[in-house]
């Protein structure tokens, strides 16, 4: 897609659009969000053996479909609608490529085709307590011991950090600040020495973990103290897929606000013939409709690798951290006193938008990181 | 006669320019040649100044135009919004009259449709137009009428008929601006300009043979003129057949006629906002570093590049056979957020020197414009609370307020003081 999805796309997003409306809906998200994993085995493999959407943007040589991150995008967006509750971006969109970008061809040959079939999930633990989504605040070391290394330390904030098989770490070298020698690693999810505790979260459809490190065993994923650059590429491709995802949630918060609002009549009208009502709902469509055309951007440029894919990552991020928190409080506010009960499924988007808001960086952080990378922006005119 | 191939046209068009075009002849006198011989508007029918071609051979001719460096009909503007509704609404006699001194630019025209009595509610056009010894004799104001002390005929919204509901009872008609009972007076906008006109009609005149299309009929008309106006696009980007200074009268009278249809519209640009100015006055003054400021100058280029690519993507759609989509019709909206924004931006990066205006202030007043411009935006060409209505009504199929005003005649609808007591 530059500004138009082609046929195939169109006919891939109709095809989630309908599965994930069978398999996901709101009474099968409430299910699942009840529970401590936050996902179940049989709707995983289905979305895998089914549409093999793990593997959508991994090369056919790992297993995958060998389509590029504008696919990876539309997926997102159709998971973001019906607020699937998968591993889905912790294991296909960070930890995937994470390997994808940092590790090497034996590595990626050795772990991707399991996470690419589903049989495996991995989550990515990046950040620590400090809450903080710049990769030099991490503070996690990888002493080498003989031939081995042995990470220390504390991450949190890790999607799916309870449950994943397989965790891809970031460390650095004792010693060592800001970007230089950070190093990628593997870790065994059932690895001695680690402490895996989940977070009492906000937002119950997506689940966090709280992974304490004590000497815990790693394999070194790709060159050592290199893991800086693909690391960054690596959360660049995850806001702009982030992106993706809210605004598929926030496209299903505006159709529901304006579907109750043509349905609930008060004062003897349906309340969307009042004037206060339909402005609402137009500016409700400028911020989706801006918020995707920002998303749908970032998925090319990620899938193109575009020198500018950062700062499109960042203001896509960004733009949808607005447009979804924004999107989602009109729609309680448009249901009334309804909009605030448990009974009606608003709140579950609206605790969607507040953790996607805040996961990988928020506005604030963004539009700053998409100011320094600016200078090197194409204008398009 | 054979079907005119590519070739063909090309061919006949170059004959004829080597023969006929001459950049010293006046520029009504080398247009009278183009209107006599269909060269004008190859795409209109041949018994109508036209040659009948089918549009991409009409583009031949174009290109042959421009090759030869030969100025055009005049097409553009108000001119356009006239040729338009007649091609559409006007009788053969109508075309006939005023179509030829149209295409030369003999006659130049205005529009008079707004009242200050009814803006955005367009059909409640309050101008009169009494039929007395068969002779249309028409009482009112109109306003925010571009060019209208330069036009020698105006497109008049005028109502014939009170005792029917508002959009019934309105007629279109075609009324010489040259006469005693037109008054002409510029109007003075907050940011010094005057690009517009007040136009008082006091027992001015409009011969029968004026009405376009049937009495009662004219909303209809009006409409054909307002779509034309929405798809002209900026008409302060008029530019001329030749703007390297070509020699001669043609061009010499050519870039007068454009000068005198442009001048109305110098603060354009300002009062979209000026993003593009951003970045470099937040360099020039160092605010590139302070991060409150980078924060709204991100949030403006985020709206400002969303926008654009909003547009893209219905276009996009467009051309793809999906239709124009829910994001063809959130620019005009879109344009009032971003204008605002970039005059905030705009604010925050001149400081104090956003106090200044005229020459000492910053880019030698320019911002000071923007700053007074922008609020146009979101009025001219439907406010933002129209653009919302059309945007929940047409796009999202929201219901439609419930009328109080096109359910009875338009007499006994409740207008504004200073109509009522007409």
């Amino acid at each position: 897609m530059q500004y138009a999805f082609t046929t195939e796309q169109r006919e891939f997003r109709a095809v989630l659009r309908r599965f994930f409306g069978q398999t996901s809906p709101p009474s099968a998200v409430r299910r699942l969000m009840e529970t401590e994993a936050g996902w179940d085995a049989a709707h995983w493999r289905d979305l895998n053996t089914q549409l093999g959407l793990c593997g959508v943007h991994v090369p056919e040589a790992y297993g995958g479909m060998g389509f590029g991150l504008v696919e990876l995008g539309i997926v997102l967006e159709e998971m973001g609608r019906a607020l699937v509750c998968a591993p889905f971006f912790s294991s296909a969109v960070l930890a995937t490529n994470a390997i994808l970008n940092g590790a090497d061809e034996a590595q990626k040959q050795a772990l991707l085709p399991e996470l690419v079939a589903g049989d495996k999930v991995a989550a990515l633990a990046f950040t620590e307590p400090d809450g903080q989504w710049d990769l030099s605040r991490v503070a996690t070391t990888a002493q080498q011991v003989g031939g081995a290394y042995r990470l220390t330390g504390v991450k949190s904030f890790v999607v799916d950090g309870h449950t994943a098989d397989l965790l891809i770490v970031l460390a650095r070298s004792p010693g060592s600040v800001g970007q230089s020698g950070l190093s990628l690693f593997a870790v065994r999810g059932d690895a001695g020495g680690l402490t895996r505790t989940p977070l009492q979260t906000l937002d119950p459809t997506r689940k966090l973990a709280r992974i304490e490190f004590a000497g815990v065993e790693a394999e070194l994923l790709g060159a050592p103290e290199q893991a800086a650059g693909p690391f960054a590429k690596t959360l660049a491709q995850a806001a702009a897929m982030l992106a993706n995802e809210m605004v598929g949630g926030a496209e299903r918060l505006r159709e529901s606000a304006l579907d109750y609002a043509n349905l609930r009549v008060q004062f003897g009208r349906p309340v969307s013939s009042f004037q206060a009502m339909k402005h609402k709902q137009a500016e409700m469509l400028v911020d989706v409709e801006l918020a995707k055309s920002a998303a749908y951007q970032a998925a090319q440029a990620a899938a193109d690798d575009q020198a500018d894919l950062p700062a499109l990552a960042s203001l896509a991020k960004a733009s949808a951290s607005e447009a979804y928190l924004q999107t989602a409080i009109h729609t309680i506010q448009i249901h009334g006193g309804v909009g605030f009960t448990w009974e009606n499924d608003t709140h579950l988007w609206f605790k969607r938008a507040k953790s996607s808001e805040v996961l990988l960086g928020d506005s604030t952080w963004h539009r700053e990181q998409m100011m320094r990378t600016w200078a090197d922006y194409r204008s398009e005119g | 006669m054979t079907t005119p191939t590519e070739a063909t046209v090309r061919a006949e068009i170059r004959d004829w320019l080597a023969a006929n075009w001459d950049p010293n002849l006046s520029l009504v006198e080398w247009r009278g040649r183009l209107v006599n011989s269909g060269w004008g508007a190859p795409g209109w029918p041949s018994d109508l100044y036209g040659r009948g071609l089918e549009p991409a051979l009409a583009a031949v001719v174009d290109e042959e135009m421009r090759r030869a460096g030969a100025v055009g009909v005049a097409r553009s503007g108000a001119r356009n919004l006239a040729i338009q509704t007649l091609l559409a609404h006007g009788s053969d006699a109508q075309k006939r009259a005023f179509l030829p001194p149209t295409l030369t630019g003999q006659y130049s025209w205005c529009q008079l449709f707004s009242e200050p009595g009814s803006g955005s509610d367009l059909a409640g056009a309050a101008t009169r137009a009494d039929l007395k010894n068969g002779r249309w004799i028409v009482n009112g104001q109109k306003v925010w009428t571009t060019s209208a002390h330069h036009a020698d005929w105006g497109l008049l919204l005028a109502r014939t008929d009170w005792d029917v509901p508002k959009h019934a009872g309105l007629s279109f008609f075609l009324i010489d601006m040259r006469q005693p009972g037109v008054e002409v007076r510029p109007l003075r906008q907050m940011n010094g300009y005057a690009s517009f006109n007040e136009v008082f009609l006091t027992d001015a005149d409009v011969a029968p043979e004026h009405l376009i299309g049937e009495l009662g009929a004219g909303w209809a008309v009006a409409n054909t003129t307002l779509m034309h106006e929405r798809s002209h696009g900026d008409p302060s980007a008029a530019k001329a057949t030749d703007s390297g200074g070509r020699k001669g009268r043609a061009y010499d009278e050519e870039r007068e006629e454009i000068a005198i249809a442009t001048e109305p519209y110098g603060w354009y640009p300002q009062r979209a906002g000026r993003v593009d100015l951003v970045l470099e006055r937040a360099r020039e003054t160092g605010k590139i570093n302070d991060p409150v400021v980078r924060q709204e100058i991100a949030k403006l280029l985020i709206l400002e590049r969303s926008a654009k690519w909003t547009a893209l993507r219905a276009r996009a759609g467009l051309a793809a056979g999906e239709g124009l989509g829910p994001a063809g019709s959130l620019g005009k909206l879109v344009g009032s957020h971003v204008a605002r924004a970039a005059a905030r931006v705009h604010t925050l990066i001149s400081g104090a020197d956003a106090m200044l205006a005229g020459a000492e202030a910053p880019r030698d007043g320019i911002i000071a414009e923007v700053l007074l411009s922008v609020p146009a935006v979101s009025i001219a060409g439907g406010t933002d609370e129209i653009q919302r209505n059309i945007i929940a009504e047409r796009i999202l199929r929201m219901p439609k307020d419930p009328g109080i005003d096109t359910n009875r005649p338009f007499r006994d609808v409740p207008k504004n003081p200073a109509q009522a007591t007409r």
